[in-house]
């Protein structure tokens, strides 16, 4: 699907949405009422602090008007952007910012939905999709925390011996199913049916609970040992004096 | 298999905080010089052998603790909880296991809404070998870490060792309350071999290691802003630290954050055509800009305080 199709699908009682060389920012009406406020990043775009600094301000400006509408974050995105000047500037800041926004909106009453449509990697993904409360993905999207000839490099590994221990195991190699099988992905959307539905359906569903997506990983075999050494950590610290 | 601190269970207790350099020190070396003196408890220590489930898919060693030291101890004779990464084990990546623990802690913080945090970074990021358990690790800790701070918990970021903190280990340090950083210890995203790999060495040379430290390293950040304090390579510098800054820290909340965004806006508003550090330090108002790379510590943090009082509300 492409972008416009999308938000198309998504709000057919209308949307703002403007995309501005890969930054996407705007309200849309809800089908079910109300509205919800828009951010992301689009065209595979890498993400730098002059893009971040943008949609940490809609998100801001969002909670600072009131009102309890969820915040979608949909991401096509590439990387962080690589360079001197995003370094030099302190892009580690600028992205922590912009996760921050999106974490303390979410814990203000604004259930923040993160929409996968395309790539992610690293950073990027962090800073958008991954500091939601649910993220869900639609078929085709291809997120890569790292790819695999950079992996082959960093390992000393040959692509094909990759591909083959990707068989074995989800917990490294690129793409949707793996990424969802370790718990990030919460579910991936039906794309032949209405997007507006589904974003109903699925804000329906969110409850208050904290983060499940240890558990969701343990559930599901991507993650065997993350959600019993979290919890057992934390108990050990609570009961410790 | 390898247990990071064999050598430091054979050493004698000879080592001294003053005297002891932090980006030479082991993890553990560091926790036990940074609290006081026989405070720390471990959780799920080495003895429990905990270790990554994903490594042996690549035929690589182990390590019973997965890199990270978790547990309580006293700073000063107050309750904190420590984190802290052995950069020397993986270039301390996250993790399954390595990520967990921390989670874990930052979630007991949260609930016990007061016993501060002391992170100890040393990392390059994300684990590749189990890249997306790592990945996803960190969005849980930058969870986890925020909720603490909605709670009221204080969550201090200590960065001088080997690996730096780059990749998600940077967006975690840019969550929590206050950083102190030594002058090796860069932060960043990308690192500078990830640059010079993917845009090429004219964009940024890794082997420049005076471009590395002017651009990533501490005197950098403390002068842009990027950390509060700038702490010179001792243990006991970092415990000073680390006990002001948990006394500094804000209350997280709408303001924090409204004021950060005012802050890294402006920012790009001062700096956003700067080509080079030197030129940020000048446009800072650093009389004599060429000569921060070399300058001591004490000097340095002298300078520094003049040109940019550290803010300690807007983070």
């Amino acid at each position: 699907m492409t972008l416009d199709d999308i938000l198309t699908s998504l709000f057919p009682k209308g949307h703002d949405v403007a995309n501005d060389k890969g930054v996407l920012l705007g309200s849309a009406l809800l089908q079910s009422g109300g509205s919800a406020v828009v951010i992301g990043v689009a065209g595979r775009s890498p993400l730098g602090v002059d893009e971040a600094i943008r949609l940490s301000r809609h998100v801001l400006d969002a909670v600072e008007q009131g009102g309890e509408g969820p915040i979608l974050v949909l991401v096509d995105s590439d990387s962080q952007r690589m360079s001197k000047r995003d370094e030099l500037l302190g892009l580690n800041e600028y992205l922590a910012h912009l996760a921050k926004c999106l974490i303390y909106a979410d814990m203000q009453g604004r259930p923040t939905v993160g929409l996968l449509y395309g790539h992610s990697a690293a950073g990027a993904f962090l800073a958008t999709a991954l500091a939601t409360r649910v993220l869900v993905a639609l078929p085709g999207a291809d997120p890569a925390v790292m790819d695999l000839p950079s992996m082959s490099r960093v390992t000393k590994l040959s692509i094909d011996m990759l591909k083959e221990k990707a068989k074995s195991t989800p917990v490294f190699a690129p793409g949707l199913n793996n990424l969802a099988q370790t718990g990030a992905v919460f579910t991936i959307w039906d794309e032949k049916t209405s997007l507006a539905e589904q974003l109903q359906t699925l804000l329906g569903s969110i409850q208050g609970a904290g983060d499940q997506r240890d558990r969701l990983g343990k559930h599901r075999n991507g993650r065997p040992k993350a959600a019993d050494i979290a919890e057992r950590v934390h108990d050990l610290a609570l009961q410790s004096k | 298999m390898n247990i990071s601190d064999r050598e430091t269970a054979t050493v004698p207790h000879l080592a001294n905080s003053k005297t002891v350099s932090w980006y030479e020190a082991s993890a553990r070396q560091r926790v036990q010089l940074l609290l006081d003196a026989g405070s720390f408890h471990e959780f799920i220590g080495p003895e429990q052998r905990e270790e990554s489930p994903h490594l042996q898919v690549f035929d690589l060693p182990t390590q019973f603790d997965d890199g990270i030291i978790i547990g309580r101890g006293r700073i000063a004779g107050a309750p904190v909880f420590v984190a802290a990464q052995e950069g020397r084990f993986m270039g301390g990546a996250f993790g399954e296991v390595h990520g967990a623990k921390l989670t874990g802690l930052l979630r007991a913080a949260r609930d016990t809404k007061s016993v501060p945090v002391l992170i100890l970074f040393d990392t390059g990021g994300v684990r590749l070998q189990e890249a997306n358990a790592g990945e996803l690790a960190i969005a849980e800790i930058m969870r986890a870490l925020i909720e603490a701070r909605m709670a009221g918990v204080k969550i201090v970021g200590l960065i001088g060792g080997r690996a730096g903190c780059y990749g998600g280990g940077g967006l975690i340090a840019g969550c929590c309350s206050a950083l102190a950083v030594s002058e090796q210890g860069r932060i960043g995203v990308s690192g500078p071999e990830v640059i010079e790999t993917n845009r090429g060495v004219e964009e940024f040379n890794s082997r420049d290691r005076a471009l590395v430290w002017r651009t990533m390293g501490g005197k950098h950040r403390r002068l842009l802003g990027g950390a509060e304090a700038f702490v010179d390579e001792t243990i006991q510098s970092f415990r000073s630290f680390a006990l002001h800054l948990i006394g500094s820290a804000p209350v997280f909340g709408a303001e924090v954050l409204k004021a950060e965004q005012t802050r890294l806006e402006q920012r790009l508003q001062r700096f956003g055509l700067c080509a080079d550090a030197v030129d940020i330090w000048k446009a800072e108002g650093v009389a004599d800009a060429e000569a921060v790379p070399v300058m001591a510590a004490a000097d340095f943090n002298d300078l520094a305080n003049k040109a940019r009082e550290p803010r300690y509300d807007a983070r």
